[in-house]
């Protein structure tokens, strides 16, 4: 009896130290990015690697995910002859609730496991002692230029996402006979800049922070070895994925976005 | 009568252990300056460690560890990072940043230490090249180049803000005799140039005894120092198997265990 006892307790012990030291790992970002040199260049390429090379996948999802919402959107409103409400449908899903968090998973999976791996890759290789034996904190020229590019990157992919959907929301319902201008009037009307907007792009923040530091941390505590950055790597995915949707839960019953 | 040069680093009882298991306890030794001092061992007997040691990449259990004089042992990375401005680190695998072409490889520690303006950091990139023997390699990448190269380059990088101490760890592994053999020559003529003292762990015995002016042998229970020709004729039977690469070597005992019904016997 005591040893499923004991394994919940350690795998509990666990998780509270891996957040402590998650914790201390923010801390020192935190503080790297208030130390000068800013670290312009390399955080402006990481923009570049993590955030524009992910437009394509971001537009194509986007479109798909309205598309669908149009399609069955428009075939739940129809029972109720309340098709001009479609815009409302597709637009309140996407900025509340798909647009940032589909936008997240997205990003972890192309990005986040990206860097975790090339961080774990440094390890593996020394890349990351060769910069310490050259008087250059790791944390400093590689973390947190990646770290808070991927903060940076996550509101604007959401947004892009969100427009995308909406737009793939419009083509499927007016292909099916929705009024455009009632979907754009229903849009306009029913969203709000201060709750539904402000608060999308503050989800899309905290998962921004979720993800980057999730990727960075794994990357850089990775084991020194090929099994090690792989397993780094899918710990990332499981783990950001994770707190994404559990962080969705409490923020939106906290703030209501 | 010639003095002894002073000791640039020095090592006091340390003890050093990964989790459970101890590499070593109570090592003490030291490297004087100006020297090319070889740090030779059995696979697994700690030589990269004490290396590392040095650069303050790791820490010990206990025991002190004078880098010019002064106790890195318990340094924070930030007053860390001060101490290492005196030190160069030529990796076993170059440990080039592979994002980052030859000449920015070579370009960034002068950048991030110093104020230079761009032509001279160009200059003193391309002096360094031009020491190690290499020429019109600045934009290719570290995966583009041989091992001897990639070698070369990581030389390169390492002597490039003209360190007091520069630390090897196994230059010659993987390389052809000829690049071993280059890369010999440019340790011994960095040597003599700069008047660099250079620590090299490494197991290639040959190249060792052609260059170094002190060899450390780690063996499993302590170290055995002493110049080439002192070595050489060590009565230590353990010490003349490693010169002489003898398989049956009670100091490679450490190195290689057996593992009962390992072979199914």
């Amino acid at each position: 009896m005591s040893n499923p006892v004991a394994a919940i307790g350690a795998r509990a012990l666990y998780f509270v130290e891996e957040t402590g030291r998650l914790a201390v790992f923010a801390a020192h970002v935190g503080g790297a990015a208030l130390r000068r040199p800013l670290r312009l260049q390399r955080f402006l390429d990481e923009v570049f690697y993590l955030g524009v090379l992910s437009l394509i996948i971001i537009c194509v999802c986007g479109v798909a995910v309205g598309a669908v919402l149009g399609l069955q959107g428009y075939n739940t409103l129809e029972r109720f002859g309340a098709t001009d409400s479609l815009g409302t449908v597709v637009g309140l899903s996407l900025i509340r609730e798909l647009g940032p968090v589909l936008t997240a998973l997205l990003t972890t999976g192309r990005a986040g496991s990206a860097t975790t791996a090339e961080i774990g890759t440094m390890v593996a290789t020394e890349q990351l002692d060769g910069l310490r034996m050259m008087s250059i904190d790791p944390m400093h020229y590689v973390v947190m230029p990646k770290a808070l590019a991927m903060i940076f990157v996550m509101p604007l992919l959401s947004a892009l996402f969100i427009v995308c959907g909406i737009a793939g929301g419009y083509l499927v319902g007016v292909y099916w006979g929705v009024d455009p201008g009632s979907y754009l009037t229903g849009l306009e009307s029913s969203i709000t800049f201060r709750d539904d907007v402000v608060g999308s792009f503050i989800k899309a923040l905290c998962f921004g922070v979720l993800v980057g530091l999730i990727a960075t941390y794994r990357g850089f505590t990775s084991a020194p070895t090929s099994q090690g950055v792989s397993a780094a790597t899918t710990t990332t995915v499981v783990e950001a994925s994770v707190a994404i949707l559990v962080f969705d839960y409490f923020i939106t019953a906290l703030w209501g976005v | 009568m010639p003095t002894a040069a002073p000791d640039h680093l020095r090592l006091e009882n340390v003890t050093m252990a990964f989790g459970e298991r101890r590499v070593f306890e109570n090592l003490s030794c030291s490297f004087p300056a100006g020297e090319i001092s070889v740090i030779l061992g059995g696979s697994g007997s700690g030589k990269s460690t004490i290396l590392r040691l040095i650069g303050g990449l790791i820490t010990p259990v206990s025991g002190r560890i004078l880098v010019d004089g002064q106790d890195i042992s318990s340094l924070p990375e930030s007053e860390l990072r001060l101490v290492r401005n005196k030190l160069g680190m030529l990796f076993q695998g170059g440990a080039l940043l592979d994002s980052l072409t030859v000449f920015e490889n070579l370009a960034l520690p002068l950048r991030e230490h110093s104020d230079l303006d761009p032509d001279a950091v160009a200059a003193q990139v391309h002096e360094r090249l031009a020491a190690v023997g290499l020429r019109d390699v600045d934009a290719l990448l570290p995966n583009q180049l041989s091992g001897g190269m990639r070698k070369r380059v990581a030389l390169a990088r390492a002597i490039i803000m003209n360190p007091m101490i520069l630390l090897c760890d196994e230059p010659f592994s993987g390389l052809d005799p000829i690049s071993t053999r280059q890369v010999e020559d440019l340790l011994v003529d960095i040597n003599r140039r700069r008047k660099i003292t250079i620590v090299v762990v490494s197991h290639h015995v040959d190249s060792t005894m052609r260059m170094a002016s002190r060899v450390m042998i780690v063996l499993p229970d302590g170290i055995v120092v002493g110049s080439r020709d002192e070595l050489r004729n060590h009565a230590d039977p353990r010490v003349q198997a490693f010169l002489t690469a003898d398989r049956d070597s009670p100091a490679q005992d450490h190195a290689v265990e057996v593992l009962p019904g390992a072979f199914g016997a």
